[in-house]
């Protein structure tokens, strides 16, 4: 009986390690399975004609496979989503953390959670129909679905996980510190930009990160108004991003083919980006947890 | 001198002020212009014809109850499967684990799988999956390469609330000569049940919004099947359906009611995980079931 008892312990022990290894051989299988998938095509095409090569054309007799204008509107729309989001993302976070009105604040932090659970492909939807037309109507362009509704629409998509982490991390200031700027005649903006903001930096700094993470993996939401075609990267210009380029081609490149394995050396890249952005905010966070 | 100082402060504090109050505002505006965008073009076209029929050619109408019945089987197998292994994982994390060094490859694991755009998480799904193992496409490839996404989910939110489980209570069952396993399912487990709740509705609402994953895994299949016969053919979710309609058959309408399904269900999604977080603060005396 007790011997059935320890064996039984025994066998639990290993399932629950076996579960909680199981994410790591996930990580380690994605990683594996992409360099796998990615490398050929890279190594056929040389890596720096892929990287750098400013013309995709896998379909064409003479086909040409760089990956330059995908790489820089991922850069340059990720970059322009920041740019709109961050601002206005921390600045909503001060505003719901410490000027709201207790009632507005719980209602508008409703809202933006409300917003960060809405799928992309509905965030696309209405930029399609909203943004896209609006586009093109006020610089009279040929079409509205450019690199500049992809990056308002990534900037609203970033907003949610920007205000919430930054709201939190706004909280978690230790009211002392505010309170004594307060009792040193600083102004209640005073405080706020000046001491609660630079207490709650490590916060803050995630979650741009997060939000940046988020902009650069996004698919669905921008293939329905980047208009989708491989030019280098312009305001006003149809273009294509890393995501979009394999979630684009993947359903009609035949299989075994270069353009395939090319897609797949796409997704590489793509991992690579975000592991560099994912040490990026360990770093970030790392430091922000010595500080106190 | 003193006094134009503090009157030029004052009137960059109103200034920053104004600055808050705007950007929120802002915030505000895109928020009602999104919700108010889907209910006005959705709801008009939100019929029950709609909702349970499925399309047809020869009529030519359009009916999106295979996409919907998509999704909740999607959401079923994934969660079926990731469950086990996510409470498992938490179960592991905080109650066994005796190597910090593996608890925190564990948990850097887990942070990376969050970090991770679904569009890969779709390649790997339909390298592995479909090509690897021979699947076909369909719920069960999709529904697999789905676990891997809300893996993280699961075991985070059930690792909070494990942590929230007295000490004293496992020691007491500990005292009373029961065994590890014995306290896991009978005194920590009871008790951490509303955060495993709250995991799952969280992991939901992420397979709900889920596209880019599902594309070359789950496919694009607007057929009705049954559960089984869903598992291995091609079958689109709502979302992946309101992808189709939108940008390649050019039906606003039925896209704008689908997406007005999604802000439905997303709704009561957060109303029900903030229920059952709520339900876990408030947690008093512990639940013990009899072994």
């Amino acid at each position: 009986m007790r011997k059935r008892k320890a064996a039984l312990e025994q066998l639990m022990r290993m399932v629950f390690l076996l579960c909680g290894i199981v994410s790591v051989a996930f990580v380690l299988l994605i990683s594996v399975y992409l360099i796998i998938a990615g490398l050929p095509a890279i190594r056929e095409i040389g890596l720096w004609k892929f990287l750098f090569g400013t013309k995709w054309a896998p379909t064409f007799s003479e086909p040409a496979y760089g990956i330059l204008p995908f790489i820089l509107t991922s850069i340059y729309g990720t970059a322009g989503a920041a740019l709109l989001g961050v601002p206005l993302g921390v600045l909503t976070a001060v505003f719901l953390a410490k000027a709201a009105p207790p009632r507005a604040a719980s209602l508008l932090h409703t809202a933006v959670e409300l917003l960060a659970g809405i799928p992309s492909v509905v965030y696309g939807l209405v930029g399609m129909i909203l943004l896209v037309p609006a586009i093109q109507r006020l610089f009279g362009l040929s079409s509205g679905a450019c690199l500049l509704a992809a990056i308002l629409v990534l900037a609203v998509m970033i907003l949610p996980s920007i205000v919430s982490v930054s709201e939190n991390a706004l909280r978690a200031v230790p009211e002392e510190y505010e309170q004594a700027s307060l009792a040193l005649g600083a102004t209640g903006t005073e405080t706020w930009f000046r001491v609660s903001l630079p207490a709650a930096k490590s916060g803050v700094a995630a979650s741009i990160v997060l939000g940046l993470g988020r902009a650069i993996g996004e698919a669905m939401a921008i293939i329905m108004v980047s208009g989708n075609v491989a030019n280098m990267p312009g305001l006003f210009r149809s273009v294509r991003f890393l995501t979009t380029a394999v979630a684009s081609e993947m359903s009609y490149a035949a299989v075994g083919s270069l353009q395939r394995q090319a897609l797949f050396s796409i997704g590489l890249v793509l991992f690579l980006f975000i592991m560099l952005l994912n040490a990026f905010l360990n770093l970030v966070i790392k430091k922000g947890g010595g500080r106190r | 001198m003193k006094d134009t100082g503090m009157a030029k402060r004052l009137a960059r504090d109103r200034a920053r002020r104004g600055l808050l109050y705007f950007c929120a505002g802002l915030t505000c505006c895109i928020l009602l212009t999104m919700i108010g965008e889907i209910l006005y073009r959705g709801l008009g076209s939100l019929t029950w014809k709609l909702v349970s029929t499925q399309s047809s050619y020869l009529r030519n109408t359009i009916g999106i109850l295979p996409n919907i019945l998509n999704t909740l089987y999607i959401i079923f197998v994934a969660l079926v499967i990731a469950l086990p292994v996510g409470v498992g994982a938490a179960v592991y994390l905080t109650e066994y684990a005796a190597s910090k060094r593996l608890v925190r490859v564990i948990e850097f694991a887990t942070e990376t799988l969050t970090g991770i755009p679904s569009i890969l998480f779709g390649l790997v799904g339909m390298l592995v999956f479909l090509q690897l193992l021979g699947l076909q496409e369909g719920i069960l490839a999709g529904g697999l390469t789905l676990v891997v996404m809300i893996l993280p989910t699961i075991i985070r939110t059930t690792q909070e609330s494990l942590k929230t489980v007295p000490d004293a209570w496992r020691e007491g069952a500990l005292a009373l000569g029961a065994g590890k396993w014995r306290v896991v399912r009978t005194v920590v487990l009871p008790n951490a049940m509303d955060g495993i709740l709250t995991g799952c509705i969280l992991a939901a609402g992420r397979i709900v919004g889920e596209s880019a994953a599902l594309l070359f895994t789950a496919g694009f299949g607007f057929v009705l099947n049954d559960f089984a016969g869903s598992l291995q053919s091609s079958s689109a979710t709502l979302t992946v359906a309101l992808y189709v309609y939108a940008s390649e058959r050019g039906e606003t309408g039925v896209a704008f009611a689908i997406a007005c399904l999604l802000l439905l269900l997303t709704l009561l999604l957060n109303l029900a995980a903030d229920r059952a977080a709520k339900k876990f603060k408030n947690r008093e005396a512990p639940v013990c079931r009899k072994s």
